[in-house]
């Protein structure tokens, strides 16, 4: 039906283009939009199914309590120091394992026949289950910083290196001519060929290496500490406390969360430089 | 007669595994006159490349030998099919890769450098990664990285090999005339048949596996200017182009029988 003095004009279409941003921005929201849904109902869940006693707060806890818990571990201090020792373990571990591995993957590279010795003892040790190992670390170095340290690196480094050769030997061996036809000798080809080229595939490396690394230091927590998160985590179940665990285990989360940012950051800065 | 600036004599080079040993080279004899630009041609997989890294050094000969020019160490320039400029440096890092290698990078070399990269107008790009410049201009500037070497010996494995047809054209020709002018012994690997008479002064043909010296064809052309592109319009050029068809296919059919 008409109405007097409307005007009929075609309506004001957006471009192609600006279809396409609108579409892109709408979808980005939506997948943010319930993200953060699925984190606020399984908070909200949780909380009101402790308060109705369908499951009960002494096994389960709850965001509240979770909540509480924290506040008190901060104002006692003692989220520091048991945070702070887990992460400074993770990060010597992961540091070492980096040094070592790339270290030893540089020598597997250089000499093939090192390597053809080596490998069935590197495939043995990395398909073994390192924590199997832990409980011998203990005998051996005791309990404390150092065994867990050990802990942390012998979960990753086997991997570690095993990828790291494996990545150097994947460099183009035309690559590895020019070198030679310049007049350059192996180390030369490893400097300015297999190293610059491995860059991306070390970044990734690393960031599998700091996950195991946490691993393998809250393994050892669990065995040979008296401080640390992977400690509250075993001391936290033993006397039910599991606020305690709960709100360790939401810590290790986002420690992890961190860290692998951080590795991440680094690709950033890398790619952005190249 | 000069010195040759280079000599094989009776080369021969095997490759071995467990099943046995392949002969790739056998008794390979030339020589090549300073300034001369030869042109080696066979059929594919016939050894051309073998013989290259032998003659660079690569790899050491079985029996028989390489003589290099006598009176004087020369240096031996070597470039491969594709470019391998390294895409993380710059162009510049790139062409100064040997000095920086062999650690002889003085205010000399990078003069030189700067200079190439002028004469072959790329001076404007040497601050641009590899990946930002075109086909062409990445084979000149990896013929820059093997100049800055000053060799007095310049190896050629199918250099144009990776470039499509107008480009290759085109930098066949650029490179052959910066070759020509600068007055190096060049040695070309190639599969091209007209490339080879265009560029080269001599052709030595090869057999196939193993390859030994089938015949060695003189290109001589009369041209009103000296350019290869020039080159392939000249009169003899289909009779020469005949010439080597000729030889290089009765390898093939020699194969089929």
């Amino acid at each position: 039906m008409n109405i007097p003095g409307k005007i009929i004009r075609p309506q004001k279409e957006l471009t192609m283009q600006e279809r396409f941003i609108r579409d892109h921005h709408r979808h980005h929201h939506f997948v943010t939009f319930f993200r953060l849904l699925i984190f606020v109902l399984f908070l909200l869940v949780w909380e009101m199914a402790g308060r109705f006693q369908l499951i009960d707060t002494f096994f389960f806890s709850s965001p509240s309590m979770v909540a509480s818990y924290f506040m008190e571990m901060l104002q006692d201090g003692s989220f520091f120091t048991h945070t702070g020792i887990t992460l400074l373990e993770t990060l010597i571990s992961f540091l070492l394992i980096t040094l070592i591995s790339l270290l030893a993957a540089t020598l597997l590279w250089y000499s093939k026949t090192l390597s053809e010795i080596l490998e069935p003892y590197l495939v043995v040790l990395n398909s073994l289950p390192k924590s199997a190992l832990a409980p011998l670390f203990i005998v051996w170095l005791g309990t404390g910083t150092g065994t867990i340290i050990v802990a942390g690196i012998s979960v990753a480094i086997f991997g570690s290196v095993i990828s790291l050769y494996t990545g150097f030997k994947h460099t183009d061996p035309e690559k590895l001519k020019l070198i030679y036809t310049l007049g350059g000798k192996r180390m030369d080809a490893f400097f300015k060929v297999v190293f610059p080229f491995s860059i991306p595939m070390i970044l990734s490396n690393m960031k599998v290496n700091i996950g195991l690394a946490l691993v393998g230091v809250i393994i050892g927590e669990f065995l040979a500490a008296r401080r640390g998160l992977g400690y509250l985590i075993i001391y936290g179940s033993q006397v039910f406390k599991l606020n305690m665990v709960i709100t360790s285990i939401i810590i290790l989360c986002i420690i992890a969360m961190g860290l692998y940012q951080g590795i991440q950051y680094l690709e950033h800065l890398y790619k952005k430089k190249r | 007669m000069e010195q040759p600036i280079i000599s094989c004599r009776d080369v021969c080079f095997s490759y071995h595994n467990l099943k046995g040993e392949t002969l790739a080279l056998d008794h390979i004899s030339f020589q090549v006159d300073k300034g001369e630009f030869i042109a080696i041609v066979g059929p594919s997989g016939c050894g051309k490349s073998t013989l290259l890294s032998v003659i660079a050094g690569l790899l050491t000969p079985e029996s028989g030998e390489v003589i290099l020019d006598q009176t004087k160490e020369i240096r031996v320039g070597y470039m491969l099919q594709q470019d391998h400029l390294l895409e993380w440096r710059s162009i510049w890092k790139n062409v100064l890769l040997g000095p920086e290698i062999t650690g002889t990078l003085t205010r000399e070399k990078e003069q030189l450098a700067e200079q190439l990269l002028h004469d072959y107008g790329l001076y404007k790009f040497k601050d641009k990664k590899p990946g930002e410049l075109s086909g062409g201009m990445k084979q000149r500037a990896a013929l820059i990285r093997t100049m800055v070497m000053e060799p007095a010996l310049l190896l050629l494995d199918e250099p144009f090999s990776a470039l499509d047809y107008q480009t290759r054209l085109m930098v066949s020709s650029d490179i052959g005339s910066i070759i020509r002018k600068s007055g190096i012994t060049a040695i070309l690997i190639t599969h091209d048949l007209s490339e080879a008479i265009s560029l080269a002064d001599r052709i030595l043909v090869l057999t196939k596996r193993p390859a030994a010296i089938k015949r060695t064809i003189p290109v001589k052309l009369t041209l009103a200017e000296q350019s290869p592109l020039a080159a392939r319009n000249a009169p003899e050029f289909n009779d020469l182009f005949t010439l080597l068809w000729k030889e290089i296919s009765d390898e093939y059919t020699g194969e089929n029988n």
